[in-house]
């Protein structure tokens, strides 16, 4: 491979992949960043889909995005802006210019930029024709008509509508050079995913080298880039996303507990991957139930949970809210269950491919009666694992259910992950009865982390009936004694406030001491948070992150966190429902509020005007 | 220290106080269950019984085995959950007419859709009784009560319709009154594989009571309902004389033996097994007065259970797949080594 152009080496990049929804823009996206990460890139990704399947083809509405962000040094967030921008038709162009950097290299497909699309996509005046695309690097690529004769040529008898989808190839073979990557690296993705299909293979690889061959005989291209590999970083590592790492995490859960995975769930955007990945691990005992409701999901999970399996329950806002009765009956009979909440825009069915942490409150209090659950919330794609592993370990040794909040962004977005050693990862040490103890009884509780026990049908000598009516102290009777209540309302409440004994203490990232700004964030937020308070102490900024992945209870370390800065800003994607229940929790404390409800994550960018803002503001 | 004696009634009877008001109906079905259970032949810890809410939902209480009180109308998603996570688990599920054809009427037909292994005893008072007197999904139409002082103007289900149209692989009906008639279908109800759904004419003394008495009084009941037995005849009636026969427009007719021709033989032969459900459909919806009220077991056919099959699927798996803990997981597909 010879090359004659500059070759400008860059810390990291951005590439934005935008199509119609059926052009396998998310196929594209992927290859790409897979090639990346078998080169030794650190990268993060983001999907941008529309809600409906197949909006209308040419549309805006119907733009189907993947936004990869490559890099040397770690990359936390998929990133702000596109450094380059692959816009299939002009639909992708209208709808995505205002994420592209002044100067970014645009690749459109010249075949699809007619009238016909024009009207489609709503533009008005030829986008090419006016100065709109001033200060770009745009490449006119004949994609589609160079894939059709590249195809054509092999005489393989392939029609044109097929030709098309060898379409991404020709890109992929665009960037490849644009990345001075190796092209034969790209033959073999091909090779594995059209295996059994060797006309395919071989149609895909011809478009691949005509995309790479064209790439190296236009001008325009002269410039490329090189990202080097991350330095220092050894191991085993994979492309995942946050559901099949959520998945994944109650699976490696399950098997510390040495007990069966059950999931009882309803399909739901954006958390219906977790059951599909779950419905796939029947070869580790995993067993899913594909319910008719949300709440027939959760109600199966908590026979399950009765009869002693690690049970689960995923869904997204408007199910968490169908689910809520069936959460108290957990709460009460005090069976084990992990709730997987994927947030997304609401209220009601809202944004439903948006990202939003705006179930907090819910998770939080959305029950009737006084009805405790521990909440916790994951915070990058890769560590849903972490989390998903904790909240298994939290519903079962304290015998409560728990609701993991993840959210659309964390779910469809992929990181390069570290795989774990699952010899590292700690036992769950499930609270069980002996057959025939002749000390149980139901509602007998460990003294000190108030748990009670999980005896389970089957088992000798140990006959007991639960329910959702109130229960006697000890022997679990039916009781509507007044002062058993108020004594059981309390054992239960203090049972999960016990949990603070039992987590990590919070960490801050930068003046550990304490200082001028402590940036306060929870849950999926982490990327653009860790991203922007880095960014700024390089530049000699007095700004410190507490990132929260334990939300109730809060480390017991919180308050004195707190203590240390002048000022503190809590930054969420939703109307401020972390700083109301701190404000709830630690009213010492004074809060600033960086809130935004777009459907869209934060941006490095407007956090640290925001940061900037408040800094100086002294 | 639990031994292995032979079960008798009494191991199933809970010490407490069972809390139906008297004369409720629900307690000769506790009692016919309780006989039942020495009978089929499960160790006492692998029974559960799982129920709704609504009086017949107290039932787990006042039975000494395993049993969770549920949630009102999600009986069913409860059982489904336990069935298919412990296949060994005999589980039966207590509801009500309100707890099963309204509130959890979905959870009710897409349980029988499944054909999981659930038997489910279903009280049909025809009325609220819990919340004291509402009419209820299966009060007949222009009953006056609470909530309807008019008189209803809906038409009330019929759970042996419901459980014929979500392909229900087994269904009876009994009457409260007749204990030994209701031990015999529920051991049927548990030796079938499949969901059982088994309706119980039962007696609400307070709110409805005798509401089924005019099919079931001591004076009308054999001219008024008809007890089918697979492979027997299709006759009732004080002086046996009466039968079921299918007329040329396909519908079941009533008929007298020795009018108008019609011997014995005429008469329709019940065939529970049959699993064309057609028959047992038109058997199932039979009401007074134009027809006698079908009693026993109306149909009872195989069919694969979700619980097997999933289990099945999960062996299968298990031994085919290179798959076998987490680590191989990890380290499955499209793994990068970076050294
Ligand atoms: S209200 Fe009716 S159904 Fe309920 S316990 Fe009393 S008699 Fe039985």
């Amino acid at each position: 491979m010879s090359k004659n152009g500059k070759v400008i080496e860059r810390e990291d990049v951005v590439v934005k992949f935008a199509g119609d929804s059926g052009d396998g823009m998310q196929l594209t996206g992927n290859q790409f960043s897979d090639a990346s990460a078998s080169l030794g890139n650190d990268l993060s990704t983001f999907p941008d889909f529309p809600s409906e399947i197949r909006a209308p083809q040419g549309t805006v509405a119907g733009v189907s995005g993947f936004q990869v962000r490559i890099g040397h040094k770690d990359v936390e967030t998929p990133g702000d802006l596109a450094d380059v921008l692959v816009a299939l038709n002009p639909a992708a162009l209208k709808s995505n210019l205002k994420w592209v950097k002044p100067g970014a290299t645009i690749i459109i497909d010249i075949d699809n930029f007619d009238n016909k699309h024009y009207k489609k996509a709503g533009y008005v005046d030829d986008p090419l024709g006016d100065d709109s695309l001033q200060g770009y690097n745009l490449i006119k690529a004949p994609i589609t008509g160079l894939s059709r004769a590249t195809v054509r040529e092999l005489n393989l008898g392939i029609d044109n509508k097929t030709a098309d989808k060898t379409r991404n190839q020709f890109v992929m073979g665009l960037l490849f050079w644009l990345f001075n990557r190796d092209i034969e690296d790209g033959k073999e993705f091909i090779l594995n995913k059209f295996g059994k299909k060797p006309h395919l293979a071989e149609a895909n690889i011809a478009v691949l080298y005509g995309g790479y061959n064209y790439a190296e005989t236009i001008e325009a291209l002269s410039t490329t880039f090189q990202i080097n590999p991350v330095k220092n970083r050894k191991g085993k590592f994979r492309q995942i996303t946050g559901n099949v790492a959520t998945a994944w995490g109650l699976i490696a859960g399950a098997e510390k507990a040495g007990k069966e995975l059950f999931l009882g769930s309803y399909p739901i955007t954006p958390a219906t991957e977790i059951l599909q990945e779950l419905s796939n691990r029947k070869d580790l005992g995993v067993k899913t139930f594909q319910a008719e409701d949300e709440i027939a999901g959760v109600m199966t999970a908590i026979g399950a949970s009765f009869t002693g399996k690690l049970a689960a329950t995923s869904t997204s806002g408007p199910g968490l809210a169908l689910k809520s009765e069936a959460l108290g009956l957990a709460g009460i009979t005090e069976l084990p269950l992990v709730v997987v909440n994927v947030q997304r825009g609401g209220p009601s069915t809202g944004l439903p491919t948006k990202p939003e942490q705006s179930d907090l409150m819910q998770a939080l209090y959305g029950r009737n009666g006084e009805s405790p659950i521990p909440v916790i919330a994951a915070s990058t794609p890769g560590n849903c694992f972490h989390y998903a592993f904790e909240a298994s370990r939290l519903a079962i040794e304290h015998m409560t259910p728990i609701i993991l909040l993840t959210d659309g962004y964390l779910a469809n977005g992929t990181e390069l992950w570290k795989l774990p050693d699952m010899n590292e990862m700690p036992e769950i040490k499930t609270p069980l009865v002996k057959d025939n103890d002749p000390d149980y009884q139901p509602y007998r509780r460990d003294p000190e982390k108030l748990n009670r026990f999980w005896a389970v049908p089957g088992q000798k000598g140990l006959r007991h009936r639960i329910g959702g009516l109130e229960k006697s102290d000890i022997y679990g009777e039916v009781s509507h004694d007044p002062y058993n209540h108020e004594k059981m309302v309390n054992l239960r409440q203090e049972k999960v406030d016990r949990i603070a004994n039992y987590i990590p203490e919070q960490t801050v990232y930068g003046n550990k001491e304490g200082g001028e700004l402590l940036v306060v964030g929870w849950g999926g937020t982490y990327g653009a948070l860790h991203s922007a308070v880095k960014e700024m102490r390089e530049n000699g900024s007095d700004i410190s992150l507490a990132q929260f992945n334990y939300i109730y209870p809060l480390p017991k370390n919180t308050g004195e966190i707190f203590s240390k800065y002048k000022k503190i800003v809590v930054c969420e994607i939703n109307n401020g429902q972390f700083s109301t229940y701190l404000r709830s929790q630690l009213p010492d404390y004074k809060y600033e509020q960086y809130n935004k409800i777009q459907g869209l994550p934060f941006y490095i960018a407007e956090l640290k005007n925001k940061f900037q803002e408040i800094l100086e503001d002294k | 220290m639990e031994n292995t004696h032979k079960l008798t009634k009494k191991d199933f009877v809970v010490d407490g106080p069972v809390k139906w008001c008297a004369g409720c109906g629900g307690f000769s079905i506790l009692s016919a269950v309780q006989n039942a259970l020495p009978e089929i032949n499960v160790p006492i810890e692998d029974i559960v019984f799982v129920s709704g809410i609504g009086c017949s939902s107290r039932f787990p209480y006042y039975i000494e085995t395993y049993g969770f009180h549920g949630l009102h109308g999600r009986a069913a998603a409860l059982a489904s959950g336990m069935k298919s996570a412990n296949p060994k688990l005999s589980v039966w599920q207590i509801t009500g007419d309100g707890d099963a054809m309204a509130i959890g009427g979905n959870h009710f037909i897409h349980l029988i859709r499944r054909n999981i292994d659930i038997n489910v005893l279903l009280f049909n008072n025809k009325i609220y009784g819990l919340t004291k007197g509402q009419y209820s999904p299966t009060t007949p139409k222009g009953s006056v009560t609470k909530t309807s002082p008019h008189g209803t103007i809906e038409n009330p289900f019929n759970p042996g319709e419901l459980t014929m149209g979500a392909q229900g692989t087994f269904f009876a009906r009994v009457i409260d009154k007749e204990p030994k008639v209701m031990k015999e279908v529920f051991i049927e109800a548990h030796k079938h594989k499949g969901t059982s759904i088994v309706e119980i004419l039962q007696n609400c003394v307070i709110f409805n009571n005798d509401v089924h008495e005019q099919v079931t009084g001591k004076e009308v009941k054999d001219d008024r309902t008809i007890y089918l037995e697979h492979g027997k005849q299709m006759i009732f009636g004080k002086e046996r004389n009466k039968g079921l026969v299918l007329n040329k427009g396909y519908n079941l007719e009533v008929v007298t033996i020795g009018e108008n021709g019609i011997t014995e033989d005429d008469l329709l032969v019940h065939n529970a097994y049959d699993p064309n459900p057609n028959l047992h459909y038109m058997l199932g919806r039979m009401t007074y007065p134009d027809f006698p009220v079908a009693v026993g077991v109306i149909r009872s056919v195989k069919d694969t259970t979700y619980e097997v099959m999933l289990e099945e699927q999960v062996e299968h798996e298990k031994a085919n797949s290179k798959i076998k803990n987490m680590t191989d997981l990890l380290n499955s597909g499209n793994v990068h080594v970076i050294e």
